[in-house]
């Protein structure tokens, strides 16, 4: 079992004919997922990587059935392909661009949260989502997966790559990973995947990986403490980061005391979370966690 | 990005928001040209230009008497460091100077606008107790801040500005101000693409005017693509030289104490590294995310940036590769190793995509590296070898 994307979804590519975009398709393709064509805006009807190209996200959705799209197109026009996929119909948008303006994304957010509530978006600059043996949209190294029963949140790329590469290594696997990225204005956050990994039957422990900064590991401790069920193990980067170049005084104040290293790991203590030290301990803690008695 | 004060002020000015009057000046004979200009008598303030807060308490601000007053504080700041408790010991460059005639204060406030991320909304901030410190009110007397959210669908609403106008405790005409500078604050800011927005203090003039004495500016540098008369604005001065470098290659660069040199892809991976370093008694030298598209010749410019550092006694690079593949970091690493011919202990891990072709190049290379097959074993050799 898994969340949002499995052995059966349909996918296509935005910026599919580009350096990035052709790479990432090839490494998908190779590893199992049902890639069915890609979209770039005036080579609708050529072939690439032996699929149809598309003009618009429409056509393809019309003429695949696609109801996902991983989206490598320049940060001037990732938010576009954003909103063009979700009126296409696409409700799961992962969106590895780095680099977007973030007055971009606020529209975008506000748009697919009006318009588009069924829409799921991932991202922007995130590894994008893997439910392993099943369906690789985004660029993390598809062998370091296993298929298994711990589901895994991140807002770091290559972090969420360690606890991937433990879970493997220890035998649990993975569920589903998603890498929800760390720009200010992004689509998942840690509550949404949460509530997706309790209501999976598939997953039986949850793995959460956060930074230093913002308020996200905060409210996902006040939503883990009332919602759910299964365990969760956390690990916080930067926490012993010194205190980083200030963009100015405002930046602390909204927080109103939140967003500390320390803060983040009371409020997460409290809701029953175990919280890895080093990431090198992330699988030996989910273990513990998932061992009866232990 | 930030700009200077007197860029922010002649953007205010373009948006019509009141500023006091005032001149930029970058020598000492242009700063009593440009205060003669101003006002034909004393006093003038003096306020240095650098990309840093505390500046009054450390002497960058200050009110001259006289033309000879004006010069030598003039000569006395530009070109020098000033020291504030946000610039660390070493201080920060003044660029230049902001020669303004003083304003006859009534009462100080703080405002800004930011970006908040839980609410994913941009907010406006304003206390009655302006001219602090704002972590302090917000941590002392909360009651003293109000905030409000902005709907991107509708925009800044007049019911909003009044709310805050009458928690600055303002009177009719002082509103009416204000509503029109808030409005016109919320354009600046979408059409600049801030991050942020900070003015500390806003204040009101004793004829009842309300002034924007300072201004801080932060403009999302993704952004910076689409504004050309903004990227002009840049200084270099202002940032450590290595960092200035490091963003010339589209590197994330910090320069910190400790004498672990790290080169890391991702920022989550950088900063967990710098944990574990220290998690074994180490301290990293430096804060180094590679990105994700990076080629050969730009892991070579981040060896030779962390390498500029004469702190540094051992070099830990951590690389999980997804986007970036590890054969291609391992040509760069072998690349910068042989061009700047340190002598400095590397020690290497890679893990991810191609690390079977990454890890042969190394092998191949006939470099003494020391390659590490954890993040664990990779932070514990460094941090062996940096003390020999």
């Amino acid at each position: 079992m898994s969340i949002l994307v499995d052995q059966h979804t349909r996918v296509i590519c935005q910026g599919f004919t580009g350096k990035q975009g052709t790479f990432h398709s090839e490494q998908a393709l190779k590893y199992g997922t049902q890639l069915v064509g890609g979209v770039t805006p005036g080579r609708g009807g050529q072939t690439h990587l032996n699929l149809p190209v598309f003009d618009t996200v429409r056509q393809a959705v019309e003429a695949t059935g696609a109801s996902a799209t991983m989206i490598y197109v320049p940060a001037p026009f990732a938010a576009d392909a954003i909103l063009e996929a979700a009126d296409a119909g696409i409700t799961v948008i992962a969106c590895i661009t780095e680099g977007i303006p973030v007055l971009d994304m606020l529209q975008v957010k506000t748009t697919l949260t009006q318009n588009y509530p069924k829409t799921h978006l991932i991202g922007p600059n995130c590894p994008g989502i893997i439910t392993p043996g099943a369906c690789k949209i985004g660029i993390m190294p598809g062998p370091i997966h296993l298929p298994g029963k711990i589901g895994i949140v991140s807002r770091s790329g290559t972090l969420t790559y360690e606890a991937v590469k433990q879970t493997t290594q220890n035998g649990l696997g993975q569920s589903t990973c998603i890498g929800i990225g760390g720009d200010p204005i992004q689509g998942m956050n840690f509550v949404d995947c949460l509530a997706l990994f309790q209501a999976d039957p598939g997953t039986e422990g949850i793995v959460m990986v956060g930074e230093i900064g913002g308020t996200a590991e905060e409210e996902a401790a006040a939503y883990i403490q009332t919602q759910v069920t299964k365990p969760v193990v956390a690990y916080i980067a930067g926490l012993t980061a010194p205190h980083g170049k200030r963009m100015g005084h405002a930046g602390a104040i909204i927080a109103g005391g939140k967003g500390t290293a320390l803060g983040k790991l009371q409020a997460l203590q409290q809701a029953g979370v175990t919280i890895a030290r080093s990431p090198t301990d992330i699988g030996k803690c989910i273990k513990i966690r998932l061992t009866p008695n232990g | 990005m930030n700009i200077h004060e007197y860029q922010a002020k002649k953007i205010f000015a373009d948006y019509g928001i009141p500023i006091p009057l005032g001149l930029p000046a970058f020598t000492v004979a242009e700063a009593v040209q440009r205060a003669e200009s101003l006002s034909n008598s004393a006093p003038w303030m003096i306020k240095a230009q650098l990309h840093s807060g505390g500046r009054g308490k450390a002497g960058g601000v200050q009110k001259v008497h006289s033309l000879q007053d004006l010069s030598n504080v003039a000569q006395k700041l530009l070109g020098s460091r000033l020291v504030t408790h946000q610039t660390g010991a070493q201080g920060q460059w003044v660029s230049g100077l902001l020669i303004e005639v003083p304003t006859a204060i009534d009462k100080e406030f703080y405002l800004s606008f930011l970006i908040d991320r839980s609410q994913q909304r941009i907010v406006i901030i304003a206390s009655i107790a302006g001219g602090m410190d704002i972590e302090q009110v917000a941590a002392q007397s909360p009651d003293k801040i109000i905030q409000r959210t902005i709907d991107p669908i509708v925009g800044i609403q007049e019911y909003q500005c009044r709310e805050i106008a009458f928690a600055l405790q303002l009177n009719t005409d002082q509103r009416r101000q204000l509503s029109g500078i808030l409005k016109a604050l919320y354009r600046l800011f979408l059409e600049n693409d801030l991050n942020l927005l900070e003015i500390n203090p806003l204040v009101t003039t004793q004829s009842g005017q309300l002034l924007a004495l300072d201004a801080k500016l932060t403009i999302d540098d993704n952004a910076l693509y689409r504004h050309s008369e903004l990227q002009s604005l840049y200084d270099a001065t202002q940032q450590d030289e290595k960092e200035h470098n490091a963003r010339q290659f589209d590197l994330n660069y910090i320069a910190l104490d400790g004498n672990i040199a790290c080169m890391v892809n991702g920022a989550g991976l950088a900063m967990a590294t710098m944990d574990v370093i220290k998690l074994h008694g180490g301290e990293p030298a430096n804060f180094l995310d590679v990105g994700g598209n990076t080629t050969a010749d730009r892991v070579t410019e981040a060896f030779k940036i962390i390498l500029s550092d004469p702190k540094v006694t051992a070099i830990l690079i951590n690389i999980f590769g997804g986007i970036v593949r590890c054969d291609l970091i391992a040509a760069g690493v072998i690349q910068a190793v042989k061009e700047t011919a340190t002598q400095l202990p590397v020690v290497v891990r890679l893990e991810g995509t191609n690390v079977e072709q990454g890890k042969n190049l190394l092998k191949e290379s006939g470099l003494t590296l020391i390659p590490a097959d954890n993040l664990d074993e990779a932070a514990q050799k460094a941090v062996q070898l940096s003390r020999h």
